[in-house]
């Protein structure tokens, strides 16, 4: 206790399709430790990036419900103005796509720059060109002074990623959402990114939310792990607890969907994540998809149940669950 | 930056010698030629071609093309047929007159159509938004030679706010403060009625560059910065969105010159799209040839222009 940076109290974010409300987040909730990693992990369309731009705010014409804690404030009931104090300071982002997130047509450091500007208005020019060279030197960008006066479309995708990432640590925020960094790079530039990720994890002391699709990625980074399916928590436990004894079925299939060593054919999850009009909203959301598990497996309102200390899983389902052999041998088939 | 302006010279120029080749050759293809009805029928045809072995007219396309270009370098477009008088001579006022009616109108199109457009792509979808695309769809929908009739009737006859014909009241000195004021009068509704019509498309054009930006990744991440509202239109959104509308520019003053030909003739205007209607109707030739040229060399140039705003403003046009 006392050592939480963020408490998310029972979230729901609905977007509006047609006549109706539908909720991408369905009641989340979850917390966040000061110089803590908490992964979160999930298919396409299970919510974590609405989850993190729930946190952040930059939802439009969204309904929100629940609380969002941060120091004590609720960002939920929180004013634009009052929010645009906290983002870029307190509370940061890396986005997933680091070739659309930086503005075409300014020079990289006057965007590193914008950030100091917004929440250090007492900084003058020539300091905030310091920091942002700093802050260049810091992301492991080579000749910061060159970069400062280039404009994006001048450097690599890899390059690009490291902007973006100095611009979300310009004021060495207490919570920092990763959303899927390293998505769009190729794997060695990937590995770089996640180092540098790490490496200022050390230095800025900040709670990272690292939302990726990618369970290696996962197992390097973090500290706690949510699995998130269909805008729920499914399961969510400490990183060795999850990898050693995944109970939900999710997360066992994820799991097994992963090529390891020895392994010649990988297990895939059935069907797809199903769109957010036509997701069942009673029962277990992930029934659909194992078939082959019988019906009262599953709960008729699925709760997390916490199984070990901090190792919750959602639905019983997971004391029946077993992956059919059958089904690792159509991988042609179904959608990964 | 130079390099890219000179570079972008140096493809200009071999544009407008392929039109001048072009004009020169569309002008020789049209029946007849200087001869045509302008000589007295009792001529022998043995005396005709004499006069078109003085004139040049027997010499080879090339020969002759060459001619024509040594004239127009040296300011000599030929002489009208009609007129009886050079065509230089014929063109020097209307080239002002016409030149002075497309810069307001000019002025006047992005005077609307930039708060228009901004408004309606920052509210999309609102009740305001919504009057402002009306606009833009009657606009469409309107035929520039109708709309100015219209303008004419209300405002020149009707209300009598605006002398309807001519470029300048007759009787005042050139240069005196009197005469500026009547000049600026008399193209202030040709000017204006040309732009309201005009402008829709830039209105839209800018509308949807607008909201097309607004859903861009980098102003996600400028609001992650922490960025107001208008810190994120006037920073992020509109430099971006303005940037087609420098590339339109080009475009716009095309589609002047159309514009141009009606409304000269609608408000009586002496300038060089009257002149050019005027010109056809009489088939004289050596005055079309010249307007045809301006005309083109004015869209090339206009083109041009456009690049180097492009480039100044877009950084991923510069060339190092």
């Amino acid at each position: 206790m006392g050592n939480e940076l963020l408490e998310i109290k029972n979230l729901t974010t609905s977007f509006r399709i047609g006549d109706g409300y539908y909720a991408a987040v369905d009641d989340v909730t979850l917390t966040i430790n000061k110089n803590e990693v908490l992964g979160i992990v999930g298919e396409s369309g299970s919510g974590k990036s609405a989850l993190a731009f729930s946190i952040m705010g930059l939802h439009n014409r969204v309904k929100i419900e629940g609380n969002i804690m941060l120091n004590g404030q609720d960002l939920v009931k929180m004013s634009n103005s009052k929010l645009n104090k906290l983002r870029g300071d307190d509370l940061a982002m890396i986005f997933q796509d680091p070739l659309t997130a930086l503005n075409p047509l300014m020079e990289i450091g006057d965007q590193i720059a914008e950030t100091l500007l917004l929440h250090k208005p007492d900084m003058s020019q020539k300091q905030r060109r310091t920091r942002v060279i700093e802050l260049l030197n810091m992301v492991g960008i080579p000749k910061p002074e060159y970069v400062y006066g280039q404009f994006p479309h001048e450097l690599s995708g890899g390059m690009r990623q490291r902007v973006v990432i100095a611009i979300a640590i310009a004021n060495k925020p207490e919570l920092l959402i990763a959303d899927e960094p390293t998505t769009a790079l190729d794997v060695t530039i990937q590995a770089q990114i996640l180092d540098l990720i790490r490496e200022l994890k050390e230095d800025i002391h900040a709670g990272i939310i690292l939302i990726t699709h990618d369970l290696g990625v996962v197992a390097e980074m973090a500290d706690r792990v949510a699995v998130m399916y269909a805008g729920q928590i499914v399961e969510i436990a400490d990183v060795y607890s999850l990898f050693e004894n995944p109970l939900h079925p999710y997360t066992k299939s994820l799991l097994n969907s992963v090529p390891a060593e020895g392994q010649d054919k990988l297990h895939v999850i059935q069907g797809i994540v199903p769109s957010l009009k036509n997701l069942p909203r009673t029962g277990c959301r992930f029934a659909a998809r194992i078939p082959w598990i019988n019906e009262s497996a599953h709960e008729e309102n699925p709760v997390l149940h916490e199984v070990s200390p901090g190792h919750f899983v959602r639905c019983t389902c997971h004391e029946h669950f077993y992956i059919p052999e059958e089904s690792k041998e159509e991988q042609s088939d179904g959608v990964s | 930056m130079w390099k890219f302006i000179v570079r972008r010279l140096l493809i200009t120029l071999p544009q407008i010698v392929l039109l001048s080749v072009l004009v020169f050759l569309m002008a020789q293809m049209m029946p007849g030629d200087a001869l045509t009805g302008q000589v007295d029928p009792n001529v022998s045809p043995e005396i005709k071609e004499q006069i078109r072995e003085r004139l040049g007219l027997n010499n080879p396309w090339y020969v002759q093309y060459s001619d024509w270009v040594t004239g127009i370098a040296q300011g000599d477009f030929g002489q009208s047929f009609r007129f009886k008088m050079p065509v230089t001579e014929l063109l020097g006022q209307r080239l002002a007159n016409t030149f002075w009616l497309s810069l307001v109108t000019l002025i006047f199109t992005y005077i609307i159509a930039i708060p228009l457009g901004i408004t309606s792509g920052r509210y999309n979808d609102t009740l305001l938004d919504q009057a402002i695309t009306g606009y833009t769809y009657l606009g469409f929908a309107t035929p520039l030679f109708i709309f100015a009739l219209v303008m004419v009737w209300v405002f020149g006859y009707q209300l009598g706010w605006f002398p309807t014909s001519g470029s300048v009241q007759p009787g005042l000195t050139p240069g005196s403060m009197d005469y500026v004021i009547s000049k600026f009068k008399h193209l202030l509704l040709p000017a204006l009625s040309m732009a309201l019509i005009a402008t829709v498309s830039t209105v839209q054009y800018l509308r949807s560059e607008i909201v097309d930006t607004k859903q861009k990744d980098f102003i996600i991440t400028a609001r992650a910065k922490g960025a107001s509202e208008s810190r994120v239109y006037n920073r992020h959104i509109l430099r971006n969105s303005l940037l087609p509308i420098a590339a339109f520019f080009g475009w716009e003053i095309t589609s002047l010159i159309s514009g141009t030909i009606f409304i000269e003739q609608i408000f009586g205007y002496p300038g060089m799209g009257a002149l050019f209607l005027e010109t056809i109707l009489l088939r004289d030739y050596s005055v079309v040839t010249a307007l045809v040229l301006l005309f083109g060399t004015a869209s090339i140039l206009g083109a041009l222009l456009s690049d180097i705003i492009l480039s100044l403003v877009d950084p991923r046009i510069r060339i190092k």
